[in-house]
């Protein structure tokens, strides 16, 4: 098994040579489309666009998925579920990798839901525990919710474009912006993208989905899924910025979550929650900076996006090293650890650099560049800057935190018991660092390479913007050097801030976890509720309802005078007809007056063998064939069932009214069928489909009864769902007797 | 049941209605029968069987678990279904083929056939597994 999932990495390596084989044609502007009709009747097609921006995704989702993959061989060592978890963790990346390359809407919102399905399988892994359960339903429903506002964004958009094509829908920006559906398409696609890259206020569930395995928070829950939202606000900013609604909403949501985020992070104390937070607060600035109309910000957005999708993936798979091979991820309990694990230290230097944003390494180039980003605006400037610096002040100290306290101080207190990772563990942190220095070194390279390409995908006209290490001495540059103090300072009283935060929050008591529990509390209530009223066991009182309801609604367009009651003639019926009525009414009386088990229920298989013999009487022979066995079978179920039951006594008990009540609603019942079959009698027959299916059933079929002909072949559909539901209601039976015998 | 009578004339009876079964079930395309009516007969039979003779021997008699044979009815059902579709025309569409006995007799052949055999497999499975569960509880 664990060969098999070593060599599964051949896939994600396999996608990601192949995507870097295509960076130099993107970088040339060039752009490829397959489309492959899928339901070509609704305008729905597998359309698939390869451009910059999604060769930048793709790279980044199967590079992430590489190491991970390599690193969970030896995560998961020895797990009982290692083959489910590969399977999982690679149709997840397929369904990233289709979602950020789909160019048909319908596809993208296909894909968008497989990956919360497979996020939800993946933060539930571990599902014997209950808080990994709790925690993938609560990301399952969260997402999944925004997923549904997306759907109806993206029909919206459909009908308003006439095509569910995206690269059909950018020359028709200007008149999409002008319809009248506009504001719900921006609302809905908005709030799809909120509740996937986890802003606020529906941030809750990323941390709790840090109960997934490490491997796991790796790639969804850093690199990859939470950078859905990222790619969709991305891939519609040609078909939808450009209004104040956007620039405003992008900017405030995304600044509230990248300051939030980073406050909170600074208080947690376990790794991966510091790191759940510091994730929160980049898509946060993410979104902010998508907020912008000019080339300087939207690469601000992107190169964050490689940044941090860089850095966070190794800080991710250093947190989950620790926890392997010390047993804790608490803050407090870890001292030491640069000298007892010098590889992952090693790792861990270079990507909290990178994080904290220090010159030479790659974090540093994002940051400058945000800052010329956000001076260069202009709607909300001054925000966007002050937003940036002290979310990347916060971010400095965390890593600080996150590097400071377990590597630097303290005795090497857990360096005894297997002190480094093996190879294949070690090897993803310390080459993700690496390459965070490398791109921070040769930052003009990867500007035109990786990040233009992107940004020109989605922002045509592009005026040139380089990374640049140096930029000389101006105001980018002096932020900077605001941001490293800020973080210094932030550091040293972090004791401090996380008071005042926490006070604050208590202030505000503004919680979308808590808005979330109210939700699921009331839902749960409600289902409660409606199970009191209406499923409350009582097999009479379903019963009561289902025909009551009937009786009503049906004998209301006869007693309203919309129908006309049938002509009621004095039916035509031959002695040997009136003999079999006679008898079957005897067996009705029967059942009604008896008190015995047996004697009501072989009455009642004679009523039903009364009506074979109708249905025999008027030729048609395969249903009375069919009633007939289906009333003998149910006359040997019964009474199996009702014979272990302490008798019909109970009946005799029920009070007067209750009687009554049940003796009006079947005669009513009654009434109103006769009624009915009379009405259905009155009018002519439609013979032409009969017709058909006499002409065509040994010609088309083979077959000579018309009946089988249908159910096998014409309509063997029907047919088929109606075999699932009998093999349900079998499973449901035996899980039903079985569950009985379980509790007795 | 400790019915001398009963338990000998079911044990000729039964294998009878199982016959008879099948029966319905082969002619069921061209005369009254199929698979859904076939499948009931034989629960009957069965029924009858158990109530005699206990389930356990039922149990040895089919040899697999009845929940397996609505799994099998369910994937020759979908397989006699994927015929056609492989075959280029939508899921479920019939396909025949005619086979020339001994005699010059010509007989047709087709996956509704198998379809209709999927059918009787599930409601047969269905019927044991309520039948058996319920004797046994």
């Amino acid at each position: 098994m664990e060969r098999v999932a070593r060599a599964s990495s051949l896939l994600p390596l396999s996608i990601f040579l192949g995507a870097v084989f295509l960076v130099p044609h993107t970088a040339a502007g060039e752009a490829y489309r397959w489309v492959y009709p899928w339901i070509p009747g609704l305008g729905v097609n597998l359309s698939f666009l390869l451009d910059g921006l999604s060769v930048l995704f793709a790279l980044i989702i199967s590079g992430v998925g590489f190491f991970v993959t390599l690193y969970a061989v030896d995560y998961l060592h020895g797990h009982r579920h290692t083959g489910r978890f590969f399977l999982f963790l690679h149709l997840f990346m397929l369904s990233m990798l289709g979602l950020v390359s789909a160019d048909n809407v319908l596809a993208l919102f296909v894909f968008w839901e497989l990956t919360t399905i497979f996020s939800y399988l993946l933060i539930g892994f571990e599902h014997e525990s209950a808080e990994s359960r709790k925690s993938a339903r609560q990301a399952l429903l969260v997402t999944g919710a925004g997923g549904l506002a997306l759907l109806v964004g993206f029909l919206l958009l459909g009908i308003a474009a006439g095509t569910y094509e995206i690269s059909r829908m950018v020359p028709m920006a200007a008149s999409l912006q002008e319809h009248p559906f506009y504001g719900a398409i921006l609302a809905m696609l908005l709030l799809g993208a909120f509740t996937k890259s986890a802003q606020f206020p529906f941030h809750f569930w990323l941390p709790n989905a840090m109960a997934a395995p490490t491997p796991v928070s790796a790639f969804l829950h850093s690199a990859t899924m939470v950078k859905a939202g990222i790619y969709l606000l991305a891939r519609f900013h040609p078909v939808l910025s450009g209004s104040a609604a956007w620039t405003a909403t992008l900017i405030l949501v995304g600044a509230a979550t990248a300051v939030m985020g980073a406050f909170t992070a600074l208080g947690q104390s376990d790794l991966k929650k510091i790191l759940a937070y510091t994730t929160v607060s980049a898509l946060g600035i993410m979104t902010m900076f998508l907020g912008g109309q000019l080339a300087p910000s939207l690469m601000a957005a992107m190169t964050f996006l490689l940044v941090h999708a860089i850095y966070k993936s190794a800080l991710f798979l250093v947190a989950g090293i620790i926890d392997y091979q010390t047993g804790t991820r608490q803050l407090e309990k870890l001292s030491g650890l640069a000298r007892s694990m010098p590889v992952t230290a090693l790792g861990a230097f270079a990507a909290c650099f990178s994080m904290a944003g220090f010159p030479l390494f790659f974090g540093f180039v994002g940051k400058e560049i945000m800052y010329k980003g956000a001076l260069a605006e202009t709607m909300m400037p001054n925000l966007t800057a002050s937003a940036a610096v002290l979310a990347n002040g916060l971010m400095t100290a965390v890593a600080g935190i996150f590097l400071i306290g377990p590597f630097l101080t303290g005795p090497a207190r857990h360096g005894e018991p297997g002190a480094e990772a093996c190879g294949s563990m070690c090897s993803g942190p310390l080459i993700l660092g690496g390459i965070g220095i490398f791109f921070g070194i040769v930052p003009e390279f990867v500007g035109s390479y990786l990040v233009s390409p992107a940004v020109a995908s989605f922002h045509a006209h592009m005026e040139r913007v380089k990374l640049e290490l140096f930029h000389g001495i101006n105001t980018p540059l002096v932020l900077s050097a605001v941001t490293l103090s800020l973080g210094a300072i932030l550091y040293l009283s972090r004791k401090r801030v996380n008071r005042a935060v926490c006070r604050s929050y208590q202030a505000i008591g503004l919680d979308g976890s808590r808005v979330y529990d109210r939700v699921i509390e009331g839902v749960a209530a409600v289902g409660r509720l409606q199970n009191r009223l209406l499923q409350n066991g009582s097999l009479h009182r379903y019963f009561a309802v289902v025909v009551a309801s009937f009786v009503l609604l049906t004998g209301y367009s006869y007693l309203s005078g919309v129908q006309a009651l049938p002509d009621i003639g004095a039916p035509g019926l031959a002695t040997r007809q009136w003999l079999l009525l006679l008898v079957l009414l005897a067996a009705v009386g029967a059942v009604v007056v008896t008190r015995s088990v047996l004697l009501a229920i072989c009455a009642l298989g004679v009523v039903g063998a009364g009506i074979a013999m109708i249905f025999l009487a008027h030729g048609a022979p395969d249903l009375a064939l069919t009633q007939l066995l289906v009333e003998t079978l149910t006359v040997i179920i019964v009474s199996v069932i009702l014979l272990r039951l302490p008798g019909l006594g109970g009946a005799g008990r029920k009070s007067r009214a209750r009687k009554s009540f049940d003796a009006a609603l079947a005669l009513s019942v009654g009434a109103l069928m006769t009624t009915l079959a009379l009405a259905m009698l009155s009018s002519p027959l439609d013979r032409s489909v009969t017709a058909f299916y006499e002409q065509s059933s040994y010609l088309a079929a083979h077959g000579r009864n018309i009946v089988n002909v249908i159910l096998v072949d014409f309509r063997s559909l029907d047919t088929l769902g109606e075999i699932i539901v009998v093999a349900t209601a079998g499973l449901a039976g035996f899980a039903l007797i079985h569950r009985r015998r379980g509790r007795s | 049941m400790q019915s001398l009578i009963l338990r000998t004339a079911t044990r000729i009876l039964v294998s009878m209605i199982l016959v008879f079964s099948v029966y319905l079930l082969l002619r069921g395309h061209n005369a009254t029968g199929g698979g859904f009516a076939a499948a009931l007969v034989a629960g009957t039979g069965f029924s009858l069987y158990t109530m005699v003779e206990g389930s356990a021997a039922v149990r040895r008699g089919i040899r697999i678990d009845p929940r397996g044979l609505i799994a099998a009815g369910m994937a020759v059902a979908l397989v006699s279904g994927l015929i056609g579709l492989f075959a280029g025309e939508p899921f479920l569409t019939g396909m025949w083929c005619t086979l020339s006995l001994f005699g010059g007799k010509e007989v047709a052949l087709g996956t509704p056939l198998f379809f209709d055999m999927g059918v009787f497999a599930i409601v047969l499975g269905m019927i044991l597994t309520l039948i058996l569960s319920l004797e046994e509880n």
